[in-house]
């Protein structure tokens, strides 16, 4: 069983920072594919949070196939994820130091470079979605 | 959806004071609504106009499509907690209880003994040596224990250390958590954190009117804070209204309200955090107050 937190100043919304609290959880293989989420009831008492924001945090993880509801027995963990193998990350960090290099190369800063790599994930993520 | 509190130009005066002018409002069922706004904005008079303490001077109130207080049946269906969660001093926390089974008809023995247990009070202690949490706690009880189907709370954290504050907060929640027949809750605040943890529906009042009204998460999707070169707010595009205006000689912020970030070289378009959004309807409240003075 996990146990979830709120940070209000971080400015995520209440029912995304429960979203990601488990997919942490099954990153860090703290929750398996069976186990059971705690009650919608249990996490609003504990952690005094609506339990409309537990019950939205809930569905959202079933939309991404992560969980599933069993009616009168609680939410279970359906989904893993698995990072892509660590394998991945090497190439991929190369190739993130050699555009690194260039953005340097070109003058930018250490607070442009990240303006910009973080303008662009969010214009793409917009556009996949 | 249907609405358990609807006011419709609902006006309160004491003589030639105005607590509350022409506010219209609707709480949707099975919500928990907070009601935030600088003091004297009429959040206790809306409280008390909507649990049928007070009576208009104009305006209608309707609570379940009624007068508040209109009998002992619709009485039994709120329940309210006035600020500073006041008790009687002087008789027990029993006392409390078994008043409380007398007066009212739904009244839930079981749940107010096991909540009492719970919190480690002593029925015997007499509420007036109570510390402030543990009074208000015994106040939420008293309201829950008749089991309301829509509960006002004044100010009910306003007063405790942060420990008590917590505490409160999820009894709060495992009672909403926990009323099968989905109970409606209004309570105010100062404190916006609070709000947007335990709230799911945000109603932002001042000079008695409301500012912003919405689900928190839908409040949040659509506010954003844009920082850019001076400029006209009217230059901005269609689809983007302006909460709020800060000009420099140079720079331009605006709290602007708009359906999705729209990505532009020339600004910083970045989502706003619930206190800053509810900061920026209050301060544009407050800078169109002597603009507004001598329409009314």
């Amino acid at each position: 069983m996990i146990e979830f937190h709120i940070e209000p100043r971080s400015g995520v919304a209440p029912y995304l920072q429960l979203v990601h609290q488990v997919r942490q959880a099954l990153r860090l293989g703290l929750l398996h594919q069976g186990d059971r989420l705690p009650k919608v009831k249990d996490v609003a008492a504990k952690v005094a949070i609506n339990p409309n924001t537990v019950l939205k945090a809930y569905r959202q993880l079933e939309n991404e196939g992560l969980v599933s509801p069993k009616p009168g027995v609680g939410t279970f963990v359906t989904g893993t994820l698995g990072d892509p193998a660590t394998s991945e990350h090497e190439p991929l960090r190369q190739e993130l130091r050699r555009w690194l290099a260039s953005a340097r190369a070109a003058g930018l800063d250490p607070e442009s470079i990240e303006a910009l790599f973080h303008q662009t994930f969010r214009s793409t993520a917009e556009e996949e979605r | 959806m249907t609405a358990i509190v609807e006011t419709r130009a609902l006006t309160k005066r004491y003589g030639r004071r105005t607590a509350l002018a022409d506010c219209t409002l609707t709480v949707p069922a099975g919500r928990v609504v907070g009601l935030v706004g600088p003091n004297g904005a009429g959040k206790s008079t809306l409280l008390q106009l909507a649990c049928g303490l007070l009576t208009p001077t104009s305006g209608t109130v309707e609570v379940f499509g009624r007068p508040p207080a209109a009998d002992s049946a619709q009485l039994g269906r709120v329940g309210f907690v006035a600020q500073d969660t006041p008790t009687y001093a002087a008789l027990t926390i029993a006392d409390h209880l078994r008043l409380g089974a007398k007066l009212n008809p739904h009244w839930d023995a079981a749940l107010a003994d096991r909540r009492i247990r719970r919190l480690g009070l002593d029925p015997s202690q007499r509420a007036g040596r109570l510390s402030g949490g543990q009074r208000a706690q015994l106040a939420l009880t008293l309201a829950i224990a008749k089991r309301p189907e829509l509960l006002l709370l004044d100010e009910p954290v306003a007063a405790l250390d942060p420990l008590a504050r917590r505490a409160f907060l999820q009894s709060l929640m495992e009672f909403v958590a926990e009323s099968e027949s989905e109970a409606t809750v209004v309570l105010s605040s100062h404190l916006v954190s609070d709000l947007e943890r335990v709230c799911d529906h945000l109603i932002v009042l001042a000079d008695s009117r409301v500012r912003a009204d919405g689900e928190i998460d839908d409040l949040l999707a659509t506010h954003f804070r844009l920082t850019t070169a001076r400029r006209d707010p009217d230059t901005l595009p269609a689809g983007m209204r302006v909460i709020h205006a800060e000009h420099t000689e140079r720079q331009s912020t605006f709290v602007v309200r708009a359906d999705a970030a729209v990505d532009d070289p020339s600004w910083a378009m970045e989502p706003l955090g619930l206190e800053d959004l509810v900061l920026a309807h209050l301060e544009t409240a407050a800078d169109l107050r002597p603009a507004l003075e001598p329409q009314r």
